[in-house]
Protein backbone atom coordinates (compact mmCIF):
# COMPACT_ATOMS: atom_id res chain seq x y z
CA UNK A 1 0.00 0.00 0.00
CA UNK A 2 1.35 3.46 -0.95
CA UNK A 3 2.09 5.62 2.32
CA UNK A 4 1.16 8.81 0.20
CA UNK A 5 -0.81 8.81 -3.03
CA UNK A 6 -1.85 11.33 -5.61
CA UNK A 7 -3.90 11.08 -8.47
CA UNK A 8 -4.31 13.57 -11.61
CA UNK A 9 -4.11 16.39 -8.73
CA UNK A 10 -4.53 19.85 -10.11
CA UNK A 11 -4.34 23.62 -9.34
CA UNK A 12 -5.25 26.77 -10.71
CA UNK A 13 -4.19 30.32 -9.29
CA UNK A 14 -6.20 33.51 -10.96
CA UNK A 15 -6.35 31.29 -14.22
CA UNK A 16 -2.93 30.19 -14.13
CA UNK A 17 -1.84 26.39 -14.28
CA UNK A 18 0.40 25.61 -11.04
CA UNK A 19 -0.36 22.03 -10.79
CA UNK A 20 -1.03 20.32 -13.92
CA UNK A 21 -1.66 16.89 -13.22
CA UNK A 22 0.41 15.23 -10.37
CA UNK A 23 0.75 11.25 -9.62
CA UNK A 24 2.67 9.90 -7.41
CA UNK A 25 2.65 7.34 -4.81
CA UNK A 26 5.04 6.98 -2.16
CA UNK A 27 6.22 3.58 -1.37
CA UNK A 28 7.13 2.35 2.58
CA UNK A 29 10.96 3.46 3.38
CA UNK A 30 11.41 5.02 0.63
CA UNK A 31 13.09 8.55 -0.10
CA UNK A 32 11.26 10.39 -2.84
CA UNK A 33 12.07 13.58 -4.35
CA UNK A 34 10.33 15.85 -6.27
CA UNK A 35 12.77 18.39 -8.42
CA UNK A 36 12.27 21.47 -9.74
CA UNK A 37 13.18 24.78 -10.55
CA UNK A 38 12.24 27.60 -8.79
CA UNK A 39 7.66 28.30 -9.63
CA UNK A 40 7.74 24.79 -10.86
CA UNK A 41 5.30 23.44 -8.23
CA UNK A 42 6.98 21.69 -5.50
CA UNK A 43 5.75 23.93 -2.81
CA UNK A 44 2.41 24.21 -4.32
CA UNK A 45 2.02 20.20 -4.75
CA UNK A 46 3.85 19.86 -0.41
CA UNK A 47 0.34 21.81 0.59
CA UNK A 48 -1.85 20.07 -1.49
CA UNK A 49 -0.63 16.33 -0.04
CA UNK A 50 -0.59 18.26 3.20
CA UNK A 51 -4.30 19.21 2.85
CA UNK A 52 -3.20 22.94 3.53
CA UNK A 53 -4.44 23.91 0.11
CA UNK A 54 -7.42 22.07 -1.72
CA UNK A 55 -6.51 20.64 -5.28
CA UNK A 56 -8.75 21.95 -7.91
CA UNK A 57 -9.71 17.85 -9.10
CA UNK A 58 -7.83 15.21 -8.43
CA UNK A 59 -7.10 12.61 -5.00
CA UNK A 60 -4.93 12.35 -2.53
CA UNK A 61 -4.29 9.86 0.02
CA UNK A 62 -1.91 10.41 2.76
CA UNK A 63 -1.20 7.48 5.22
CA UNK A 64 -4.69 5.97 3.89
CA UNK A 65 -7.02 9.58 4.99
CA UNK A 66 -8.66 11.30 2.34
CA UNK A 67 -6.81 14.72 1.73
CA UNK A 68 -7.91 17.28 2.31
CA UNK A 69 -11.34 15.98 3.98
CA UNK A 70 -9.21 14.01 6.62
CA UNK A 71 -5.93 15.41 6.36
CA UNK A 72 -5.82 16.28 10.40
CA UNK A 73 -6.09 12.75 10.88
CA UNK A 74 -3.54 12.25 8.12
CA UNK A 75 -0.92 14.85 9.36
CA UNK A 76 -0.87 12.96 13.32
CA UNK A 77 1.74 10.43 11.66
CA UNK A 78 3.09 12.91 9.66
CA UNK A 79 6.44 15.56 10.37
CA UNK A 80 7.01 18.55 8.84
CA UNK A 81 10.17 20.69 7.90
CA UNK A 82 9.26 23.87 5.89
CA UNK A 83 11.01 25.74 3.83
CA UNK A 84 11.81 28.57 5.81
CA UNK A 85 12.11 28.20 9.46
CA UNK A 86 9.46 29.04 11.98
CA UNK A 87 10.90 28.27 15.06
CA UNK A 88 9.64 29.82 17.72
CA UNK A 89 12.02 33.08 18.94
CA UNK A 90 10.37 33.26 22.22
CA UNK A 91 11.24 29.83 23.79
CA UNK A 92 14.53 28.03 24.20
CA UNK A 93 15.24 24.63 21.74
CA UNK A 94 13.71 22.36 24.59
CA UNK A 95 10.82 24.70 24.55
CA UNK A 96 10.11 24.46 21.03
CA UNK A 97 10.08 20.90 21.32
CA UNK A 98 7.91 20.60 23.95
CA UNK A 99 5.05 23.24 22.68
CA UNK A 100 5.60 21.42 19.71
CA UNK A 101 4.29 18.00 21.26
CA UNK A 102 1.72 19.96 22.44
CA UNK A 103 0.00 20.11 18.81
CA UNK A 104 -0.16 16.30 18.49
CA UNK A 105 -2.07 16.07 21.86
CA UNK A 106 1.59 14.27 23.20
CA UNK A 107 1.46 14.50 27.04
CA UNK A 108 4.25 16.63 29.14
CA UNK A 109 5.91 13.73 30.28
CA UNK A 110 5.61 11.78 26.74
CA UNK A 111 7.49 14.67 24.92
CA UNK A 112 10.07 14.89 27.74
CA UNK A 113 11.30 11.59 27.51
CA UNK A 114 11.73 11.60 23.88
CA UNK A 115 13.29 15.14 24.84
CA UNK A 116 16.96 13.57 25.11
CA UNK A 117 17.08 11.41 22.22
CA UNK A 118 15.36 14.14 19.77
CA UNK A 119 18.12 16.78 20.54
CA UNK A 120 20.96 13.91 20.66
CA UNK A 121 19.41 13.73 16.99
CA UNK A 122 19.95 17.26 16.12
CA UNK A 123 23.25 17.26 17.74
CA UNK A 124 22.08 20.20 20.33
CA UNK A 125 22.54 18.15 23.12
CA UNK A 126 24.45 20.74 25.21
CA UNK A 127 22.38 23.67 23.85
CA UNK A 128 18.56 22.41 25.55
CA UNK A 129 17.99 25.88 27.37
CA UNK A 130 19.96 28.10 24.37
CA UNK A 131 17.72 30.70 22.83
CA UNK A 132 16.85 30.15 19.22
CA UNK A 133 18.34 33.63 18.07
CA UNK A 134 21.94 32.17 19.39
CA UNK A 135 21.77 28.88 17.14
CA UNK A 136 23.49 28.79 13.98
CA UNK A 137 21.83 28.22 10.60
CA UNK A 138 22.75 24.33 10.04
CA UNK A 139 22.07 24.39 14.14
CA UNK A 140 18.56 25.63 13.81
CA UNK A 141 17.69 23.09 10.24
CA UNK A 142 18.40 20.26 12.76
CA UNK A 143 15.62 21.71 15.36
CA UNK A 144 13.20 22.35 12.77
CA UNK A 145 14.12 18.49 11.77
CA UNK A 146 14.03 17.35 15.16
CA UNK A 147 10.84 19.09 16.03
CA UNK A 148 9.23 17.54 13.10
CA UNK A 149 9.89 14.11 14.55
CA UNK A 150 8.82 15.05 17.63
CA UNK A 151 5.70 12.26 17.14
CA UNK A 152 7.91 9.61 16.01
CA UNK A 153 6.06 10.19 12.44
CA UNK A 154 6.28 7.41 9.82
CA UNK A 155 6.17 9.98 6.87
CA UNK A 156 8.42 13.35 6.61
CA UNK A 157 8.51 16.14 4.39
CA UNK A 158 11.11 18.17 4.05
CA UNK A 159 10.65 21.25 1.64
CA UNK A 160 14.39 22.06 0.92
CA UNK A 161 16.49 21.08 3.81
CA UNK A 162 19.60 22.33 3.26
CA UNK A 163 19.09 25.79 1.00
CA UNK A 164 21.25 28.13 2.35
CA UNK A 165 23.36 25.87 4.68
CA UNK A 166 27.55 25.85 4.31
CA UNK A 167 28.43 22.31 3.34
CA UNK A 168 29.50 21.08 7.11
CA UNK A 169 26.60 21.77 7.71
CA UNK A 170 24.84 20.03 4.80
CA UNK A 171 26.68 16.77 4.93
CA UNK A 172 25.21 16.26 8.55
CA UNK A 173 22.24 16.91 7.28
CA UNK A 174 22.23 14.34 4.90
CA UNK A 175 24.05 12.01 7.56
CA UNK A 176 21.03 12.53 9.90
CA UNK A 177 18.14 12.09 7.26
CA UNK A 178 20.01 8.43 5.64
CA UNK A 179 19.99 7.77 9.49
CA UNK A 180 15.97 8.06 9.43
CA UNK A 181 15.43 5.78 6.73
CA UNK A 182 17.76 3.11 8.05
CA UNK A 183 15.23 3.50 10.54
CA UNK A 184 12.32 2.68 8.03
CA UNK A 185 10.74 6.31 7.75
CA UNK A 186 9.34 7.49 4.47
CA UNK A 187 10.44 10.83 3.29
CA UNK A 188 9.35 13.34 0.51
CA UNK A 189 11.67 15.79 -0.25
CA UNK A 190 11.80 18.72 -2.38
CA UNK A 191 15.11 20.34 -3.70
CA UNK A 192 16.75 22.10 -6.26
CA UNK A 193 20.43 20.54 -5.85
CA UNK A 194 21.25 17.63 -7.79
CA UNK A 195 23.91 16.57 -5.96
CA UNK A 196 21.31 16.34 -2.70
CA UNK A 197 18.52 14.63 -4.91
CA UNK A 198 21.51 11.64 -5.63
CA UNK A 199 22.68 11.03 -2.82
CA UNK A 200 19.36 10.44 -0.82
CA UNK A 201 16.77 9.59 -3.54
CA UNK A 202 15.92 6.23 -3.80
CA UNK A 203 13.43 7.81 -6.65
CA UNK A 204 12.65 11.00 -7.69
CA UNK A 205 10.19 12.94 -10.20
CA UNK A 206 11.13 16.04 -12.54
CA UNK A 207 8.67 18.73 -12.25
CA UNK A 208 8.01 21.85 -14.34
CA UNK A 209 5.23 24.18 -14.69
CA UNK A 210 3.22 21.81 -12.40
CA UNK A 211 3.82 19.14 -14.74
CA UNK A 212 6.03 15.69 -13.94
CA UNK A 213 8.37 15.08 -16.98
CA UNK A 214 10.05 12.53 -15.69
CA UNK A 215 10.07 9.80 -13.16
CA UNK A 216 12.02 6.86 -11.68
CA UNK A 217 15.56 6.08 -9.84
CA UNK A 218 18.45 8.20 -10.57
CA UNK A 219 20.55 5.77 -12.19
CA UNK A 220 17.60 4.70 -14.27
CA UNK A 221 16.69 8.20 -15.71
CA UNK A 222 20.01 9.33 -16.89
CA UNK A 223 20.48 6.09 -18.49
CA UNK A 224 16.98 6.75 -20.16
CA UNK A 225 17.32 10.34 -21.14
CA UNK A 226 21.18 11.24 -21.20
CA UNK A 227 24.26 9.68 -23.06
CA UNK A 228 26.60 8.22 -20.49
CA UNK A 229 29.20 10.62 -20.76
CA UNK A 230 30.38 14.36 -21.03
CA UNK A 231 32.56 16.81 -21.61
CA UNK A 232 32.73 20.24 -20.96
CA UNK A 233 35.27 22.27 -23.03
CA UNK A 234 36.00 26.00 -22.14
CA UNK A 235 38.30 28.63 -22.85
CA UNK A 236 39.27 30.71 -25.54
CA UNK A 237 38.81 29.65 -29.16
CA UNK A 238 35.51 27.20 -27.85
CA UNK A 239 33.56 28.97 -30.30
CA UNK A 240 35.72 28.26 -33.01
CA UNK A 241 36.60 24.62 -32.14
CA UNK A 242 32.81 23.56 -31.27
CA UNK A 243 31.82 24.78 -34.71
CA UNK A 244 34.12 22.66 -36.61
CA UNK A 245 34.93 19.74 -34.00
CA UNK A 246 31.93 19.14 -31.34
CA UNK A 247 28.82 17.93 -33.87
CA UNK A 248 30.99 15.48 -35.13
CA UNK A 249 32.41 14.22 -32.87
CA UNK A 250 29.60 14.01 -29.69
CA UNK A 251 26.09 12.05 -29.95
CA UNK A 252 24.57 15.51 -29.02
CA UNK A 253 26.40 18.76 -28.38
CA UNK A 254 25.43 22.33 -27.56
CA UNK A 255 27.14 25.56 -26.40
CA UNK A 256 26.26 27.80 -23.23
CA UNK A 257 27.73 31.03 -22.65
CA UNK A 258 31.89 29.56 -22.53
CA UNK A 259 31.69 26.09 -22.15
CA UNK A 260 30.26 23.67 -24.38
CA UNK A 261 28.49 20.66 -23.63
CA UNK A 262 29.08 17.49 -25.42
CA UNK A 263 26.98 14.28 -24.55
CA UNK A 264 28.64 11.11 -25.92
CA UNK A 265 28.39 6.84 -25.57
CA UNK A 266 32.72 6.93 -25.63
CA UNK A 267 34.46 10.09 -25.26
CA UNK A 268 37.86 8.48 -25.99
CA UNK A 269 37.71 10.44 -29.87
CA UNK A 270 36.56 13.40 -28.36
CA UNK A 271 39.39 13.85 -25.84
CA UNK A 272 41.93 12.31 -28.08
CA UNK A 273 40.82 15.60 -30.51
CA UNK A 274 41.30 18.16 -27.81
CA UNK A 275 44.75 17.10 -26.83
CA UNK A 276 45.50 19.04 -30.55
CA UNK A 277 43.75 21.95 -29.27
CA UNK A 278 46.25 23.46 -26.33
CA UNK A 279 44.56 26.44 -25.45
CA UNK A 280 41.04 24.67 -24.80
CA UNK A 281 40.71 22.74 -21.19
CA UNK A 282 38.24 20.63 -21.03
CA UNK A 283 36.39 18.45 -18.15
CA UNK A 284 35.41 14.66 -18.66
CA UNK A 285 33.02 13.09 -16.39
CA UNK A 286 29.65 10.65 -16.50
CA UNK A 287 26.80 12.14 -17.05
CA UNK A 288 24.45 13.24 -13.99
CA UNK A 289 21.24 14.41 -12.52
CA UNK A 290 21.96 17.70 -12.97
CA UNK A 291 22.57 17.42 -17.22
CA UNK A 292 19.05 15.44 -16.84
CA UNK A 293 17.92 18.45 -14.91
CA UNK A 294 19.05 20.68 -17.27
CA UNK A 295 18.16 18.28 -20.71
CA UNK A 296 14.26 18.62 -19.26
CA UNK A 297 13.97 21.91 -18.01
CA UNK A 298 15.79 23.78 -20.33
CA UNK A 299 18.80 26.42 -19.31
CA UNK A 300 16.68 29.54 -18.97
CA UNK A 301 16.80 31.23 -15.92
CA UNK A 302 13.66 31.22 -13.67
CA UNK A 303 13.05 34.15 -11.35
CA UNK B 1 -16.71 26.83 16.13
CA UNK B 2 -18.50 24.94 19.13
CA UNK B 3 -16.84 21.33 17.60
CA UNK B 4 -13.30 23.01 17.75
CA UNK B 5 -13.80 24.61 20.93
CA UNK B 6 -14.91 21.06 22.13
CA UNK B 7 -12.35 19.33 20.61
CA UNK B 8 -9.77 21.61 22.52
CA UNK B 9 -7.10 21.43 20.43
CA UNK B 10 -6.52 24.93 20.30
CA UNK B 11 -5.68 24.39 23.85
CA UNK B 12 -2.43 23.34 22.98
CA UNK B 13 -2.00 26.89 21.05
CA UNK B 14 -3.57 29.41 23.86
CA UNK B 15 -0.87 27.70 26.13
CA UNK B 16 1.91 28.35 23.61
CA UNK B 17 0.73 32.12 23.57
CA UNK B 18 0.25 31.55 27.60
CA UNK B 19 3.87 30.46 27.79
CA UNK B 20 5.73 32.91 26.46
CA UNK B 21 3.23 35.83 28.64
CA UNK B 22 4.60 33.80 30.99
CA UNK B 23 7.96 34.23 30.24
CA UNK B 24 7.43 37.76 29.67
CA UNK B 25 5.30 38.74 32.30
CA UNK B 26 6.76 41.19 34.16
CA UNK B 27 7.54 43.69 32.08
CA UNK B 28 3.60 43.10 30.71
CA UNK B 29 1.92 43.42 33.89
CA UNK B 30 4.31 46.54 34.88
CA UNK B 31 3.13 47.89 31.39
CA UNK B 32 -0.82 47.02 32.45
CA UNK B 33 -0.70 48.36 35.54
CA UNK B 34 1.64 52.09 34.98
CA UNK B 35 -0.24 53.16 32.05
CA UNK B 36 -3.84 53.09 33.78
CA UNK B 37 -2.79 54.07 37.30
CA UNK B 38 -1.22 57.24 35.11
CA UNK B 39 -4.24 57.96 33.03
CA UNK B 40 -6.28 57.34 36.83
CA UNK B 41 -4.00 59.55 39.01
CA UNK B 42 -3.77 62.42 36.24
CA UNK B 43 -7.01 62.93 35.16
CA UNK B 44 -8.77 61.80 38.24
CA UNK B 45 -6.89 64.02 40.07
CA UNK B 46 -6.10 66.88 37.81
CA UNK B 47 -9.90 66.66 36.78
CA UNK B 48 -10.63 66.44 40.60
CA UNK B 49 -10.44 69.50 41.13
CA UNK B 50 -12.96 71.16 38.88
CA UNK B 51 -15.55 68.47 39.27
CA UNK B 52 -15.70 67.32 42.62
CA UNK B 53 -18.95 64.51 41.73
CA UNK B 54 -20.16 62.76 38.68
CA UNK B 55 -23.35 61.29 38.89
CA UNK B 56 -23.09 61.49 42.53
CA UNK B 57 -19.53 59.57 42.46
CA UNK B 58 -16.00 61.05 43.00
CA UNK B 59 -14.91 61.66 39.55
CA UNK B 60 -11.43 59.20 40.00
CA UNK B 61 -13.83 56.58 40.82
CA UNK B 62 -16.02 57.33 37.81
CA UNK B 63 -13.00 57.32 35.66
CA UNK B 64 -11.82 54.42 36.97
CA UNK B 65 -14.61 52.72 35.70
CA UNK B 66 -14.75 53.73 32.06
CA UNK B 67 -10.76 53.11 32.26
CA UNK B 68 -10.78 49.59 33.21
CA UNK B 69 -13.50 49.02 30.11
CA UNK B 70 -11.23 50.82 27.79
CA UNK B 71 -7.89 49.29 29.09
CA UNK B 72 -9.42 45.95 28.29
CA UNK B 73 -10.58 46.77 24.79
CA UNK B 74 -7.17 48.15 24.22
CA UNK B 75 -5.10 44.82 25.99
CA UNK B 76 -7.24 42.81 23.58
CA UNK B 77 -6.96 45.01 20.29
CA UNK B 78 -2.84 45.02 20.66
CA UNK B 79 -3.30 41.33 21.44
CA UNK B 80 -5.35 40.64 18.47
CA UNK B 81 -2.96 43.27 15.80
CA UNK B 82 0.13 43.12 16.61
CA UNK B 83 0.92 40.19 18.06
CA UNK B 84 -1.11 38.12 16.28
CA UNK B 85 0.11 39.63 12.78
CA UNK B 86 3.59 39.03 14.09
CA UNK B 87 2.34 35.04 15.31
CA UNK B 88 0.49 34.56 11.39
CA UNK B 89 2.81 36.88 9.16
CA UNK B 90 6.51 37.63 11.04
CA UNK B 91 7.59 34.27 12.31
CA UNK B 92 5.10 32.07 11.07
CA UNK B 93 4.39 30.27 14.17
CA UNK B 94 0.66 29.46 12.91
CA UNK B 95 2.25 28.03 9.69
CA UNK B 96 4.26 25.77 11.74
CA UNK B 97 1.22 24.81 13.94
CA UNK B 98 -0.88 23.99 11.18
CA UNK B 99 1.82 21.49 9.94
CA UNK B 100 0.88 19.24 13.23
CA UNK B 101 -3.04 17.94 13.27
CA UNK B 102 -4.45 21.62 14.17
CA UNK B 103 -6.47 23.49 11.94
CA UNK B 104 -6.87 26.86 10.90
CA UNK B 105 -9.97 27.04 13.00
CA UNK B 106 -8.15 25.77 16.47
CA UNK B 107 -5.62 28.63 15.95
CA UNK B 108 -7.78 31.42 15.16
CA UNK B 109 -9.81 30.27 18.00
CA UNK B 110 -6.93 29.96 20.11
CA UNK B 111 -5.96 33.65 19.40
CA UNK B 112 -9.33 34.53 20.18
CA UNK B 113 -9.76 32.86 23.42
CA UNK B 114 -5.88 34.00 23.77
CA UNK B 115 -6.64 37.70 23.00
CA UNK B 116 -9.71 37.78 25.47
CA UNK B 117 -7.43 36.87 28.02
CA UNK B 118 -5.07 39.05 27.81
CA UNK B 119 -7.79 41.48 28.76
CA UNK B 120 -8.82 39.71 31.98
CA UNK B 121 -5.53 39.89 33.04
CA UNK B 122 -5.24 43.51 32.03
CA UNK B 123 -8.82 43.74 33.80
CA UNK B 124 -7.90 42.19 36.96
CA UNK B 125 -4.63 44.33 37.42
CA UNK B 126 -6.29 47.67 37.64
CA UNK B 127 -8.77 46.49 39.36
CA UNK B 128 -6.72 45.38 41.96
CA UNK B 129 -4.55 49.15 41.17
CA UNK B 130 -7.99 50.54 41.73
CA UNK B 131 -9.31 48.50 45.03
CA UNK B 132 -5.44 50.03 46.28
CA UNK B 133 -6.37 53.49 45.47
CA UNK B 134 -9.56 53.09 47.61
CA UNK B 135 -11.68 53.68 45.00
CA UNK B 136 -14.37 50.87 45.26
CA UNK B 137 -15.53 48.06 48.10
CA UNK B 138 -18.47 46.94 46.54
CA UNK B 139 -18.57 43.24 45.91
CA UNK B 140 -20.08 43.33 42.70
CA UNK B 141 -16.69 44.62 40.77
CA UNK B 142 -15.49 41.11 41.28
CA UNK B 143 -17.98 40.45 38.18
CA UNK B 144 -15.64 42.91 36.05
CA UNK B 145 -13.38 39.96 35.68
CA UNK B 146 -15.20 38.05 33.20
CA UNK B 147 -16.30 41.06 31.92
CA UNK B 148 -12.86 42.10 31.08
CA UNK B 149 -13.27 38.69 29.15
CA UNK B 150 -16.56 39.32 27.38
CA UNK B 151 -14.57 42.61 26.25
CA UNK B 152 -11.69 40.86 25.17
CA UNK B 153 -13.90 38.79 22.68
CA UNK B 154 -15.49 41.52 21.52
CA UNK B 155 -12.47 43.25 20.44
CA UNK B 156 -9.95 40.83 19.67
CA UNK B 157 -12.82 39.15 17.17
CA UNK B 158 -13.23 42.23 15.33
CA UNK B 159 -8.88 42.90 15.59
CA UNK B 160 -8.65 39.49 13.72
CA UNK B 161 -10.51 40.77 11.16
CA UNK B 162 -7.70 43.83 10.56
CA UNK B 163 -5.50 40.87 11.18
CA UNK B 164 -6.93 38.95 8.57
CA UNK B 165 -7.01 41.65 6.08
CA UNK B 166 -3.69 43.69 7.11
CA UNK B 167 -0.23 43.51 4.57
CA UNK B 168 2.04 44.99 7.57
CA UNK B 169 1.91 46.34 10.79
CA UNK B 170 1.37 50.07 9.82
CA UNK B 171 -2.27 49.17 8.81
CA UNK B 172 -3.41 48.98 11.94
CA UNK B 173 -2.32 52.23 12.73
CA UNK B 174 -6.11 53.05 10.80
CA UNK B 175 -7.91 50.75 13.27
CA UNK B 176 -6.71 52.43 16.55
CA UNK B 177 -6.85 56.34 14.97
CA UNK B 178 -10.22 55.62 13.61
CA UNK B 179 -11.91 52.87 15.08
CA UNK B 180 -10.62 52.94 19.25
CA UNK B 181 -9.19 56.38 20.04
CA UNK B 182 -12.97 58.01 18.95
CA UNK B 183 -14.98 55.38 21.25
CA UNK B 184 -12.43 56.36 24.22
CA UNK B 185 -13.76 59.70 23.74
CA UNK B 186 -17.41 59.19 22.52
CA UNK B 187 -18.09 56.50 24.33
CA UNK B 188 -17.74 57.73 28.12
CA UNK B 189 -14.63 57.12 29.57
CA UNK B 190 -14.20 60.46 30.54
CA UNK B 191 -17.57 62.12 30.82
CA UNK B 192 -21.17 60.89 31.02
CA UNK B 193 -22.44 59.95 27.43
CA UNK B 194 -26.03 62.04 29.24
CA UNK B 195 -24.60 65.53 28.49
CA UNK B 196 -23.68 64.93 24.92
CA UNK B 197 -25.92 65.95 21.85
CA UNK B 198 -28.43 63.70 21.01
CA UNK B 199 -26.72 62.54 17.21
CA UNK B 200 -23.23 61.95 19.43
CA UNK B 201 -25.29 59.80 21.69
CA UNK B 202 -27.05 58.01 19.11
CA UNK B 203 -23.28 56.83 17.82
CA UNK B 204 -22.11 56.27 20.70
CA UNK B 205 -25.37 53.62 21.57
CA UNK B 206 -23.94 51.77 18.58
CA UNK B 207 -19.93 51.32 19.50
CA UNK B 208 -18.91 48.35 21.34
CA UNK B 209 -17.47 50.11 24.24
CA UNK B 210 -20.36 51.90 25.34
CA UNK B 211 -22.09 48.90 26.41
CA UNK B 212 -18.78 47.77 28.09
CA UNK B 213 -19.05 51.04 30.26
CA UNK B 214 -22.82 50.35 30.64
CA UNK B 215 -21.99 46.88 32.40
CA UNK B 216 -18.67 48.23 34.07
CA UNK B 217 -18.87 51.41 35.36
CA UNK B 218 -22.24 50.43 37.62
CA UNK B 219 -20.34 47.20 38.72
CA UNK B 220 -17.41 48.59 39.99
CA UNK B 221 -19.42 51.49 41.76
CA UNK B 222 -21.57 48.70 43.75
CA UNK B 223 -24.24 49.37 41.60
CA UNK B 224 -26.09 46.47 39.72
CA UNK B 225 -26.14 47.63 35.63
CA UNK B 226 -29.23 48.60 33.67
CA UNK B 227 -29.97 46.32 30.64
CA UNK B 228 -26.85 44.37 31.45
CA UNK B 229 -27.59 41.01 29.90
CA UNK B 230 -29.02 43.43 26.72
CA UNK B 231 -25.52 44.77 26.78
CA UNK B 232 -23.04 42.16 27.00
CA UNK B 233 -25.46 40.15 24.18
CA UNK B 234 -24.17 43.50 22.35
CA UNK B 235 -20.07 43.03 22.91
CA UNK B 236 -20.87 39.22 22.17
CA UNK B 237 -22.87 40.01 18.97
CA UNK B 238 -19.56 41.85 17.38
CA UNK B 239 -17.17 39.34 18.90
CA UNK B 240 -18.63 36.39 17.16
CA UNK B 241 -19.40 38.17 14.01
CA UNK B 242 -15.76 39.41 13.93
CA UNK B 243 -14.30 36.06 14.97
CA UNK B 244 -16.42 34.08 12.28
CA UNK B 245 -15.56 37.20 9.50
CA UNK B 246 -11.67 36.83 10.87
CA UNK B 247 -12.01 33.28 10.06
CA UNK B 248 -13.48 33.37 6.48
CA UNK B 249 -10.79 35.88 5.48
CA UNK B 250 -8.15 34.19 6.88
CA UNK B 251 -9.45 30.98 5.05
CA UNK B 252 -8.87 32.72 2.06
CA UNK B 253 -5.68 34.10 2.91
CA UNK B 254 -3.96 30.87 3.99
CA UNK B 255 -5.37 27.94 2.89
CA UNK B 256 -6.00 28.93 -1.17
Amino acid sequence: MAILEAKAVRKSYDGREVVAGIDLALRKGECYGLLGPNGAGKTTTLRMLLGLTAPDSGSIELLGHPVPQAAREGRIRVGVVPQMDNLDPDFTVSENLLVYGRYFGMKESEVAARLPKLLEFAALETRGDARIQALSGGMKRRLVLARALVNDPELIFLDEPTTGLDPQARHLMWERLRLLLRQGKTILLTTHFMDEAERLCDRLAIIDHGRMLAEGTPPALIAEHIEPEVVEVYGEGVEAWFAGHAKALSARAEIHGETAFCYLQDAEPLVANLKGFAHLRFLHRRANLEDLFLKLTGRDMRE
Amino acid sequence: MIEALLAGRWIAVWRRNYLVWRKLAAASIAGNIIDPLFYLLGFGLGFSTMIPEVEGVRYIAFLAGGTICYTTMLAASFEALYSGFARMHVQRTWEGIMNAPVSLEDVVLAEWVWAASKSLLSGTAILLVAIALGLSQSWTMVLIVPLAFLIGLCFAGMGLVMTAIAKSYDFFTYWFTLVLTPQMLLCGVFFPLSGLPGWVQAIASALPLTHAIAIGRPLFLGQWPQDGLLHAAVLAAWGFAGFALALRLLRRRLLA
